[in-house]
């Protein structure tokens, strides 16, 4: 198939960007999106431009480096992908492609098609650990037997792969559903109950800080997250978060 | 300033095998808390090893500088990992031990990996468990609320720990943890999006790393008392592999340009279930779990005019009866079935693809098939609900529910790939590049030829011998990182208390930066006819062709003469947009690939020099009649470890020959 893509170029963080026009021709079907750009790349090489700078690495859908807002939507239109899983069959001869960073004040632009993401790693600094040292002595793995029910809650939260989607499709830039999913694995492991509250406060207290918005209730982030993190982490998130409000000590 | 005098000294304890480490524990030096805080260490690489070394040392005290080339230690390619973590546990009574699994592993590496740190893995595996559950690693549980199991190949016990199909992910995210807390402390300084362009050695000793900063292009001096190498496998001098688009050798191979011997390069994993290749334009391979091989089996037709009629479209695998298929492993291996190693598995894959029976468009394709597990599972769940008589279409859809719990994730990415059910039509797999068994050189100690410099993780050659078992990967970095490392470099930074901070003023800094400065600047200003992947895409070509699944003396001797040529071209007309100062992903390739390209050369002079056929490197001249690797334990019963001497094709060999005092060397049969 061809192809018209118009694809945001900004030299680095502090110049202005814009959109820019391209066309790559006899794209296959079964192509990933990635792999349609590292086309348009080399296409670009051999006419001694530079070529489009866009994060990606394991193009599995699991390292979380690959964003992307195609077409106004975080990673494409297809539902639980990351950009490097959407496959070319997805689009049609002829069509035209628009393609984007993730947009958040929190994620500010370094190149083309590459942003900032750190401030979810202070996120986790703030809060995002069980407190246990590495000693070879800890207690065995099966001393605390743990309800399938919460292990398995816990797992499809920390399935999470911190790409951001969350708060590109959020109107509001909100990481509630990125931060929740942290909070929660831990909530509902003993090992981590111990120290819920206070991670809750700290977790937030760093999200607000990074200036991500308030949570809107209108659940884009859901929908459009590549691993189906569900809501459901955000409403345990509020628990914990106005549990620990109340009974904190003042410090 | 290169090392001269290279002498091979393992530093294996005294003492019966099972006493080793912890006798080693008890009379090694120790560093004072207080003294801690005046040592450096600089960690290149936060996956698996890595990371759990960069948390583990800060804890302990150190002053750690973590690096890694992505925008966040959490991205490591360690993530992808799929089927699991293997741990002599024992928690199913099947008759596991620490003795098992270090018998196993040197069964399965087929006599080529050194019995000692062998050992210590498989004693240090159950603490990683217990380790990461206190971490809060949500693995997979029965209804009981214990952790389950699952099996993987090359070993007759269920030791492995999995979290459905994101092992790696969970781990790495509990290793990434531990770092957040070390960050949040201020005892590890991460430097995100920077990659290690060179190793500083000031009298002898690693003393720092020359790095660039990938946001800027700045070049940056990095001083420590102790240098760690965690920056994973060279899977990638395939072009084509199921590692990450970044991962790549530059650390280990600059390490070993200064002095750290390069061991056994041709010991690589091809694995025997991925999904194969679709075109040109592939930029990656994608992995498909080994545990799926519990409960998935493999088959090609029996008759190959049923493997033209599918090749054409003219047949569906479906349309073939069971006395049609030929399930060639269970076939050709009883006691093992679909569940041999992955050396043994590929190789039989490959063996009838090239008889003629492959079954995708390309002939390069075999069969992983569902249906009976679907149809057992589901016929279990039925007799649990207590349902009398299900039709076979309830077994079905019960069947594919536990499948989907158990598999759910892999079945998803199978289908977004190829856009066929692989819950409906069996999947189609083909072997592609993995993991590298080969890599630095260490002692015991972890230690390289660099004194003070570490290699941990698959940056080294240790553990894994000729060929890795499944689910053992994610065992030996955390091993590494967790549990040994940590003691090992105490004994050697002991004597280094009263060293004071290292200055980067240093004349042996300057230099180093210099030479990194020179060969960016020559990238940027060369201006040559050809991209990057241009060479990059000729040296997998070469490489796979004839260093690949089967190899022979006339094709290494062509890929050593055909990679030194793309070498040449490429360093005469190799082109490289943009300007050295600014983010730069083509400049990055481009020092990758460089450095590729004498590693590939160096692997095909290894697998030339090894006659004879072990794990997953097969001579075809080395073989039984049976078409099974021959070895010969009386020639080559050594580790190959290599000196670098300017040209890949001077390199010298050193040879640590090995000794098994507690397993008997024998052919290894999984029939």
């Amino acid at each position: 198939m061809d192809l018209t893509l118009k694809i945001w170029r900004q030299k680095n963080a502090e110049e202005k960007g814009g959109i820019v026009e391209y066309k790559v021709n006899e794209i296959s079907d079964h192509m990933s999106f990635l792999e349609m750009m590292d086309v348009l790349n080399e296409q670009l090489i051999n006419e001694g431009e530079e070529p489009v700078a866009f994060d990606h690495d394991c193009r599995e859908g699991i390292c979380g480096s690959c964003s992307l807002h195609i077409n106004g939507e975080p990673h494409g239109p297809d539902a639980g992908t990351t950009t490097c899983q959407l496959h070319m069959r997805k689009f049609k001869d002829g069509d035209t492609i628009f393609i984007e960073p993730f947009r958040a004040k929190a994620f500010p632009v370094v190149k083309d098609l590459v942003i900032d993401r750190s401030a979810f790693d202070r996120i986790q600094h703030a809060g995002g650990y069980i407190s246990v040292n590495t000693s070879g002595n800890t207690q065995d793995a099966n001393a605390i037997p743990i309800p399938k029910v919460d292990a398995d809650k816990a797992f499809d939260a920390a399935t999470c792969i911190g790409c951001g989607a969350c708060v590109a499709a959020c109107k509001n830039a909100s990481a509630m559903l990125f931060v929740s999913a942290k909070v929660s694995q831990f909530a509902l492991l003993p090992q981590g109950k111990v120290e819920a509250e206070e991670r809750a406060l700290n977790m937030v207290k760093q999200m607000d800080e990074e200036g991500f918005g308030n949570c809107t209730n209108t659940g884009a982030c859901e929908a459009e997250c590549p691993k189906g993190i569900s809501l459901e982490n955000i409403a345990r998130m509020n628990r914990e978060y106005l549990s620990a409000a109340f009974s904190a000590d003042p410090q | 300033m290169a090392i001269s005098s290279v002498k091979l000294d393992a530093k294996v304890p005294e003492g019966p095998i099972a006493d080793k480490w912890t006798s080693y524990k008890n009379h090694i030096d120790l560093v004072n808390p207080a003294n801690k805080r005046l040592i450096d260490v600089i960690v290149v690489g936060t996956g698996l090893a890595g990371g759990s070394a960069a948390a583990t040392l800060a804890e302990l005290g150190y002053n750690v500088k973590a690096f890694c080339y992505q925008d966040s230690p959490r991205r490591a390619h360690s993530i992808a990992a799929q089927g699991g973590i293997n741990a002599a546990k024992n928690y199913q009574g099947d008759g596991d031990s620490t003795y098992r699994l270090f018998y196993d592993t040197v069964k399965g590496g087929d006599y080529r990996s050194r019995e000692a740190n062998v050992h210590r893995l498989a004693e240090v595996s159950a603490n990683i468990i217990d380790q990461c559950v206190a971490q809060g690693v949500p693995f997979a549980r029965d209804y009981g609320g214990l952790l389950d199991n699952r099996s993987f190949g090359g070993v007759l016990v269920s030791r492995t720990f999995y979290a459905k199909g994101q092992t790696g992910q969970q781990l790495l995210l509990g290793a990434y943890s531990a770092m957040n807390r070390q960050i949040a402390r201020g005892k590890i300084k991460m430097f995100n999006r920077h990659e290690m362009l060179d190793i500083v050695i000031v009298d002898g000793k690693a003393r720092g790393i020359i790095a660039r900063n990938l946001v800027t292009g700045e070049i940056e001096r990095h001083s420590a008392h102790a240098v760690v190498i965690a920056s994973g496998g060279y899977g990638n001098v395939y072009y084509l592999s199921t590692n990450a688009m970044g991962s790549n050798v530059t650390a280990g191979w600059k390490i070993h340009k200064k002095g750290a011997l390069f061991a056994n390069p041709c010991f690589t994993q091809i694995h025997p279930t991925c999904i194969p290749r679709s075109g040109d334009y592939q930029s990656k391979l994608t992995l498909m779990s080994e545990s799926l091989r519990n409960d998935g089996r493999i088959w090609v037709p029996k008759k190959i005019e049923d493997a033209v009629a599918i090749r054409e479209g003219k047949k569906k695998p479906t349309d073939l009866s069971e006395e049609e298929r030929d399930y060639y492993l269970e076939r050709r291996y009883p006691a093992f079935g679909n569940l041999v190693p992955r050396d043994v598995a590929s190789r039989a894959a490959k063996e009838r693809c090239d008889a003629g029976f492959g079954v995708n468009k390309t002939g390069e394709a075999v069969y992983l098939d569902f249906k009976a597990a679907i149809e057992r599972y589901g016929a279990e769940k039925a007799t649990v609900m207590g349902l009398k008589d299900p039709s076979h279409e309830k077994i079905v859809e019960l069947g594919e529910e536990v499948v989907r719990a158990k598999y759910g994730n892999l079945f998803q990415m199978y289908e977004k790939i190829v856009d066929e059910d692989p819950y409906k039509t069996p999947m189609m797999i083909y072997p592609a590049t993995h993991y590298t068994m080969g890599g630095i050189w260490v002692d015991y100690n972890l230690m390289t030829t660099i004194p003070g410099c570490y290699a941990i993780g698959e940056a080294n050659f240790s553990d894994h011998g000729a060929n890795r078992l499944g689910a053992s990967a994610l065992m030996q970095g955390l091993a590494d990182g967790y549990f040994v490392l940590p003691y090992t470099i105490g004994d050697y930074l002991s004597k280094d208390i009263r060293t004071g901070r290292i200055s980067t003023d240093l004349p042996e800094f300057v230099e180093a930066e210099n030479k990194v400065k020179e060969q960016i600047d020559f990238f940027i200003n060369n201006k040559g006819t050809h991209s990057v992947d241009y060479y990059h895409k000729k040296l997998g070509k070469i490489m796979w062709d004839k260093v690949g699944m089967s190899r022979n003396a006339q094709g290494l001797k062509e890929a050593m003469a055909e990679i030194k040529e793309i070498r040449e071209d490429f360093w005469k007309n190799v082109s490289v947009p943009g300007k050295a100062d600014e983010m730069n992903p083509e400049l990055e390739k481009a020092t990758r690939v460089a450095d590729f390209l004498e590693l590939g050369e160096l692997f095909a002079k290894d697998a030339l020099e090894r006659n004879e056929s072990c794990g997953g490197h097969f001579r075809e001249e080395y073989q039984t009649e049976e078409g099974e690797a021959l070895r010969d334990d009386v020639n080559y019963a050594y580790v190959s470890a290599w000196e670098y001497k300017g040209e890949p094709a001077d390199a010298v060999l050193h040879k640590e020959q090995l000794e098994f005092k507690d397993i008997e060397l024998k052919t290894r049969s999984y029939k």
